[in-house]
This record gives structure tokens, C-alpha cells and sequence, in this order.
């Protein structure tokens, strides 16, 4: 979707600024806010990418306004809600007013370390050969898809060329919303700063994208 | 964090003083007051794990060993013993080229956000830069959860079109006839910038060398610093 989180090319949002010596969590809730997030995505019920498109579907003027724990912390209330994880009853309750909605595999303490180093791989094997090869010349699609997608607007419609092929990883357009892995290969596609930007783009400027296979086509 | 949209007129150190109000002031007495007067995302957090922890669904232990794990565990040093050991091992330099998943794994660091790595290397003629412009994908297993800036709308939305600016607000002036190759990530591959080796190290060891490679560095932001400098 061409929602708040699509940044790149964006004006208006001023200077960088980087914080000497700047600590881990600014305030204890974030502490609490990670915790929560990554013990509540272990519950099962969602995948990273449909926790991702729940972040980028705050209304933007919310999502603007939120530092990056409070986005997480909206998005992981629309993805307990959505599921039946928690009800409106125990929002407004402050505390569990019903019950669980059956069992789910809850992290514990002792399993954080392991499930910490194991992670979750996305890549997933391909039965078919990849379309493209290191070197190809190919161009991303113009398309404004209304569900998730990771083909950023600045690079749509843009020719590149094909640096890496990386194999095949789970397609986030399909399992944002739970139409499956559909897995795809991935490709890192570069593109000059003039195609991308104009003739008024930095000097020497390279910028590359890893591009999903159906975002692109024969250039 | 949206600070700097929030309020973007302010300078950089009206931002600075704000943090330090969020850090100090704020946080300080978060656990002192009765929950009818905690700050909105405080009552609003706590509430959540409290309805989770009723229902069964979340270890407050679990929430305890992953907040330890990055403030104590994971972070920039595990990314610095890996460009250091590509300094000083050119089988490793070269491991980490074809694939750094496996060669970072070699060193320990494995694991969530880390899944799937890659390792560019800066050249004399090419600084690479990594940015998430989709929202604040970062390479956990070797440097930790990303700072505020990485995740802020001012880094991810001109990183891509004006790296030279960033750059420069970062304290680093390129030359002219440097290419800047920019990663922005937007599948599941992770970047780890490998900076150059400073000139005038070649007597330092790995332990050393390590000591020079800052987080920045390996986002691109920065540069390894020279021996002997803080």
C-alpha cells in the first residue's frame, strides 16, 4: 500500500539527528513494548509480514506522530484484537477479562535465548528455475498494490540491473494476509541515481533494492 | 522514533535536551506513581501485558531475558569482532563475500534478523550505506537494535535520494569522485557495512582493531576510527 511507512524520496521531515552515546531504551516502557512485541509474535498467530503491514496501516497522521515503540505498540493491539488474542472487554478492563481463546505456544524465559538464536528463517526452497540472471537488465513494475508490498514507490517503474539472485524467500504480499507463503525468488536489483531520481541525483549514487521475482520484468 | 517529525524545527539540541527530559524526568518516576498518573504509553503498555500475563499468554520472564539480551548481550560488538576478523583473516574476508551468513555464524552471531546476511565492503572508491526505507529492518544479530535515527522518517526517506547530505550531517565528507552505493533493505537480507581498515593499525591485533569499529561504521554513517583517536 502506499501508506506512511513508504519513505524513501519523501521531503519535509528535516535533519538526521544522531544521539551521542545513546542508550538502548529511552524510557521503560520500551523495554516492556520489545518484549511484548517479540513474545506476542511467538504466540503463532501472525507472521512478521502481517505484523509489518499492521504498523504501516495506521492512518498516517497517527503513525507520523508515534515514535517507533508506540507504532509497534498500536499495531500489536489491531493484531491481538484481529485474532481474538484479547477482546475490547479486556482493553477497557486494563486487565484479562476473558479467557484465553484456547491454547497457543507461549514463549518462557528459559526458551528466549534458543528462540533468539534461531530466528525464522524465510527462505524456502524453489521448484523453478529463477527468470533472471546477474546482469539483466529489468524493470520493476508500475503498480500501487492496496495490500502489503515491499517495491518501494520511488523505485517503481524503474530500470536496473540484476547484481544478486539470493534464491527463494517467502512472498510478503501473499502471507501479510494469510494467502500463503508463495514463495518467489529474490533479487537485488541496482539502479543509478539518475533513474531513479533525475538528472539533479548525487553525483557517483547507486541505490539497489532486493526485489521479489513478479515485481519485475524483462527490460 | 518521530521526534524530529514531530517537532521539526527543532535543532539538534532542543532535541537532545528533549531526550534527556524522556529519559530523566519521565522515566525516573515511572515507578513511583499509582497507575491513574502514568504517562499515556506507560498505563497503555503496562495494561497490555498485564491482560496477556492474566490469560496465560506471556512469561514475564521471557519479556525480562529478551530486554537483557539486547541491552547486554547483543549489539555492536558482536559486528565489530566480525569486520575486525576480516581485517586480519583474508580466508575469513573472503567467507564473508560469498557468505556471510555462514561465516558470521562461524563467530557465534546467529539468529533473529540476522537470518540471512550480507557483508559489502568499502573500497577506496565505493562507501556503502544501509537504510530501511519501509520501516527499520537492521541486522540484530551483529549490531543490536537500531537507534532512533534509523527508524526516523528524516534518515529513511533521504537516505535513498541525498545520501550525501546524511552523510555529511553525520560529520562525513566524502570526496566527489567516491560512489556511494546505498542497500536499501527490503526483503530479509540484512547488510553489515564492512568499513576500511585505518591506515597505521598494521601492528594492532584483532582485540585492538575491534576496539576502532563503531556501530555507525558498519551502517555506513560513519568511518572505522584511526588508532589512537577515541
Amino acid at each position: 500500500m502506499n501508506g506512511p511507512q513508504d519513505l524513501g524520496g519523501q521531503m519535509g521531515f528535516g535533519l538526521v539527528a544522531p544521539e551521542i552515546d545513546e542508550p538502548v531504551f529511552h524510557v521503560a516502557w520500551e523495554r516492556r513494548a520489545l518484549g511484548l512485541t517479540l513474545c506476542a509474535g511467538a504466540l503463532g498467530k501472525w507472521t512478521i509480514d502481517e505484523s509489518r503491514h499492521a504498523r504501516e496501516s495506521l492512518h498516517p497522521v497517527d503513525y507520523y506522530a508515534s515514535s517507533y515503540y508506540e507504532i509497534w505498540i498500536k499495531a500489536l493491539e489491531a493484531l491481538l484484537l484481529r485474532h481474538g488474542v484479547i477482546t475490547a472487554a479486556d482493553l477497557a478492563a486494563q486487565r484479562a477479562a476473558d479467557p484465553a481463546p484456547g491454547s497457543m505456544r507461549v514463549l518462557t524465559g528459559d526458551n528466549v535465548a534458543a528462540t533468539l538464536a534461531r530466528g525464522g528463517p524465510c527462505d524456502r526452497p524453489m521448484a523453478a528455475l529463477p527468470l533472471f540472471a546477474a546482469g539483466d537488465r529489468v524493470r520493476t513494475r508500475r503498480t500501487n498494490p492496496t495490500g502489503h508490498t515491499r517495491l518501494p514507490r520511488y523505485a517503481r517503474d524503474c530500470v536496473g540491473m540484476i547484481e544478486a539472485v539470493h534464491g527463494g524467500f517467502v512472498f510478503p504480499d501473499t502471507n501479510a494476509h494469510g494467502a500463503g507463503e508463495a514463495q518467489e525468488y529474490v533479487y537485488t536489483v541496482a539502479f543509478t541515481g539518475e533513474e531513479l531520481w533525475g538528472e539533479t541525483a548525487n553525483s557517483g549514487l547507486t541505490v539497489s533494492i532486493d526485489a521479489w521475482e513478479s515485481y519485475l520484468v524483462p527490460a | 522514533m518521530g521526534f524530529s517529525s514531530r517537532f521539526p524545527a527543532l535543532s539538534v539540541d532542543e532535541l537532545r535536551l528533549y531526550y534527556l527530559w524522556m529519559a530523566h524526568d519521565h522515566h525516573d518516576h515511572d515507578d513511583d506513581h499509582p497507575d491513574n498518573e502514568l504517562d499515556p504509553m506507560t498505563a497503555r503498555v503496562r495494561a497490555l501485558e498485564t491482560i496477556l500475563v492474566g490469560k496465560g499468554l506471556v512469561d514475564p520472564a521471557a519479556i525480562d531475558a529478551i530486554v537483557e539480551t539486547y541491552e547486554t548481550k547483543i549489539g555492536p560488538r558482536n559486528g565489530a569482532h566480525v569486520v575486525a576478523k576480516a581485517w586480519t583473516d583474508p580466508g575469513f574476508a573472503a567467507w564473508l563475500k560469498t557468505d556471510a551468513t555462514a561465516a558470521i555464524a562461524s563467530l557465534g552471531y546467529t539468529g533473529r534478523q540476522g537470518e540471512h546476511m550480507r557483508a559489502v565492503f568499502n573500497t577506496e572508491s565505493v562507501h556503502n550505506l544501509v537504510v530501511c526505507t519501509l520501516c527499520s529492518c537492521y541486522p540484530w544479530s551483529v549490531l543490536g537494535l537500531p537507534p532512533v535515527w534509523y527508524k526516523s522518517p528524516p534518515y529513511r526517506s533521504r537516505a535513498v535520494i541525498d545520501p550525501r547530505s546524511v552523510l555529511a550531517e553525520f560529520g562525513l565528507g566524502l570526496p566527489a569522485d567516491t560512489s556511494i552505493r546505498v542497500w536499501d533493505s527490503t526483503a530479509e537480507l540484512r547488510y553489515l557495512v564492512i568499513p576500511r581498515r585505518p591506515v597505521g593499525t598494521d601492528d594492532l591485533d584483532a582485540a585492538a582493531l575491534a576496539a576502532l569499529v563503531t556501530r555507525d561504521s558498519m551502517i555506513g554513517t560513519g568511518l572505522a576510527r584511526s588508532a589512537g583517536k577515541p
